[in-house]
């Protein structure tokens, strides 16, 4: 017999019992769907992170504060106030670091803004010009810190588009207006363009004064709280690191990286944790959706249990008409994957619509991996072998007589 | 003349727990090519053993059964598939065809079984339905068949691989007198025109269209005589019922 005629004998069959077919594939629908949605949901959320990552460059490196440890004691990362203006001043101009560009010292703190009519809390950002070029911050109206601001410690600040928008609303040009940061008078003098993002923090709510002013004026601090420095290339990365490592560990007077009260990340090493976090999601949210398609599988064995039962005289028939053992295992697999397959195919497609609906409402990119397709046609019907095997078998263990006699 | 069936000292024993039942206590007898037997027997007599030992749908507990020269003991189910699928036409009493389908694919399955090609398939099927008179109803489907149309589908089927032995199992139990009657001449054309029938029935009005009677009860031979008095059916097969 024809591969062909069964298969086309096989939809017949199916056909019959429409509710029924189509139930058992509900299952099986849902499973495949699920896993197609939160596939391309998290790729598409995993892209969208590192766009986002790389656009704040990538060959950037910040140097953060570490924990202190004295003795058993350690404290919080970031805690501690070892990161000096003249460890940034000694990055740049030691000699000691030969592979890097641009060096941004940074103090960053979160305060009430508030202007004659409202009042925010965000977060205030004391610079120098580098930061600019280093963070990849473009102007969009006005101007931004200059050095001059810096040595004098004037109360000048460059204000982000969302805090613009909070503080002034969408019509008001915000440039030339005062704004109280600590109940202490800055004239704005600077908008920045949107860099977007929905990340953990939204990078256009912010406020940057200059470094010296928020260090002394605002938060009465003279340390820093990062040190960004830009590489000079992507591929000496590594170096950058090292030498700024060793630097600060022989200002510090510390012998062992171990003992590092200061850590520095790349964009790279925050673009592997955040894959790695989003991935280990991903993997996650698919295995609760692989479980429904496990349950979709058992669904589709109890109707071929089912249906082997009812068709116990036609099996009996077959075998005496000289229907081998095979054949009857044929018959029956190929009714399952059919089952199976279809139920794959109508869950790509649902899978699809969630997807589209999900990078929609998220307003992520609409991703769909070729390979999640392919993976779910490959699953689908693999599901039909293996749980169509078993109802098969017994249908082809039948022994005619008995089969025959069955009412 | 050849042999067709040849059975010697053929014993079937059930065994339920530990309940023997002796269905067939020391069977032997010979069936030569072109005969038309009747085995006949009240329920119970052992002669539904009988018929699916010859059917080689079961295999014997002892004694030898060769059909068409060849033994049928110690095969394996995929072997006796075979054997049933080229050697014996079947025909049921409850018809047995596959619902939903039609006349014309029904007789083709054993040639599907056999891979049989396609086109080949559609021919023959074709050229049975016409012989058993159902020409015009080639893409009937069951449902849409008389019992006795039904029955004529499954006979046109059990000629389909051309086999050794045509096995009958009450053939008109489930259809009228009047197409009972067809069904009994097609049998005796068939004979004529020298097919081998052995047609299993307790009932003595259709024993009496076969040329030679066996009778079973409680599993063993009583009487085995060739009939002198056929009934010889001659019906006009309606052929637009």
């Amino acid at each position: 017999m024809e591969y062909f005629e069964i298969i086309s004998e096989a939809i017949t069959t199916l056909t019959v019992n429409k509710l029924r077919t189509g139930l058992a594939i509900l299952g099986i629908v849902i499973g495949i769907g699920s896993v197609i949605a939160l596939i391309s949901l998290g790729q598409s959320s995993q892209q969208a992170v590192q766009s986002q990552i790389q656009s704040l460059g990538s060959n950037l490196l910040t140097v953060n504060p570490g924990s202190m440890r004295s003795g058993p004691v350690q404290t919080a990362r970031g805690s501690s106030t070892t990161l000096t203006n003249a460890d940034a001043e000694a990055i740049k101009t030691s000699g000691k670091v030969t592979t890097v560009e641009l060096v941004s010292p940074e103090y960053s703190g979160q305060s009430q803004v508030t202007t004659s009519s409202t009042n925010t809390n965000t977060r205030i950002i004391g610079v120098i010009p580098e930061y600019t070029e280093v963070h990849k911050v473009s102007i969009a109206s006005g101007s931004f810190i200059t050095e001059t601001h810096v040595r004098a410690m004037t109360k000048v600040a460059v204000v982000g588009p969302t805090t613009a928008t909070t503080l002034f609303g969408e019509n008001t040009d915000p440039i030339g207006q005062s704004i109280r940061i600590n109940n202490q008078v800055f004239t704005i003098i600077g908008v920045t363009v949107a860099k977007g993002g929905t990340g953990f923090q939204n990078q256009d709510d912010v406020i940057y004064v200059p470094l010296s002013t928020a260090q002394k004026q605002l938060f009465g601090a003279s340390h820093l709280t990062s040190i960004a420095v830009t590489a000079k290339s992507e591929t000496v990365m590594t170096d950058a690191q090292n030498e700024i490592g060793y630097l600060l560990l022989e200002r510090h007077k510390l012998k062992d990286l171990t003992d590092a009260d200061f850590s520095i990340f790349s964009q790279q090493d925050i673009l592997n944790t955040v894959s790695s976090v989003t991935g280990t999601f991903t993997a996650l949210l698919s295995g609760v959706a692989a479980i429904s398609l496990l349950v979709g599988g058992i669904g589709i064995m109890n109707i071929m249990l089912v249906t082997v039962t009812e068709r116990t005289r036609e099996i009996g028939l077959r075998k005496a008409l000289g229907a081998k053992k095979k054949t009857i295992i044929t018959q029956f697999l190929i009714e399952s994957v059919i089952l199976t397959f279809a139920g794959g195919v109508f869950g790509i497609i649902l899978g699809m619509i969630l997807s589209y609906i999900f990078s929609l409402v998220m307003s992520v990119s609409f991703v769909i991996s070729f390979n999640a397709i392919l993976l779910a046609f490959a699953v689908s019907a693999g599901i039909g072998l293996l749980f169509g095997w078993y109802p098969a078998r017994r249908a082809a263990n039948l022994q005619p007589i008995e089969a025959l006699r069955y009412e | 003349m050849k042999k067709i069936i040849e059975v010697i000292h053929l014993r079937k024993v059930y065994q339920t727990g530990n309940i023997e039942t002796v269905a067939l206590a020391d069977v032997s007898f010979t069936v030569s090519e072109g005969e038309f037997v009747a085995i006949m027997g009240p329920s119970g007599s052992g002669k539904s053993t009988l018929m699916h030992i010859l059917g080689a749908l079961d295999l014997p507990s002892s004694g030898t059964y060769l059909l068409d020269g060849e033994s049928i003991s110690n095969l394996t189910d995929d072997e006796l598939s075979e054997i049933r699928n080229k050697k014996i036409g079947f025909i049921f009493q409850a018809f047995n065809l596959l619902p939903r389908t039609s006349a014309l694919k029904n007789v083709m399955l054993p040639m599907a079984y056999a891979g049989v090609e396609k086109t080949r398939r559609q021919k023959r099927a074709q050229e049975y339905l016409e012989m058993v008179g159902l020409g015009h109803r080639l893409h009937h489907t069951t449902s849409q068949l008389s019992g006795g149309q039904q029955q004529r589908v499954a006979i046109a089927r059990g000629l389909a691989m051309n086999p050794a032995l045509l096995l009958a199992d009450e053939p008109t139990g489930n259809i009228a007198s009047a197409q009972a009657e067809e069904i009994m001449e097609i049998f005796q054309q068939l004979n004529d025109s020298g097919h081998t029938i052995v047609m299993i029935t307790h009932e003595p009005d259709i024993a009496a269209h076969a040329k030679r009677i066996i009778t079973v009860k409680d599993g063993a031979i009583v009487s085995d005589l060739q009939n002198k008095k056929q009934i010889r059916s001659h019906t006009e097969i309606k052929q637009d019922i």
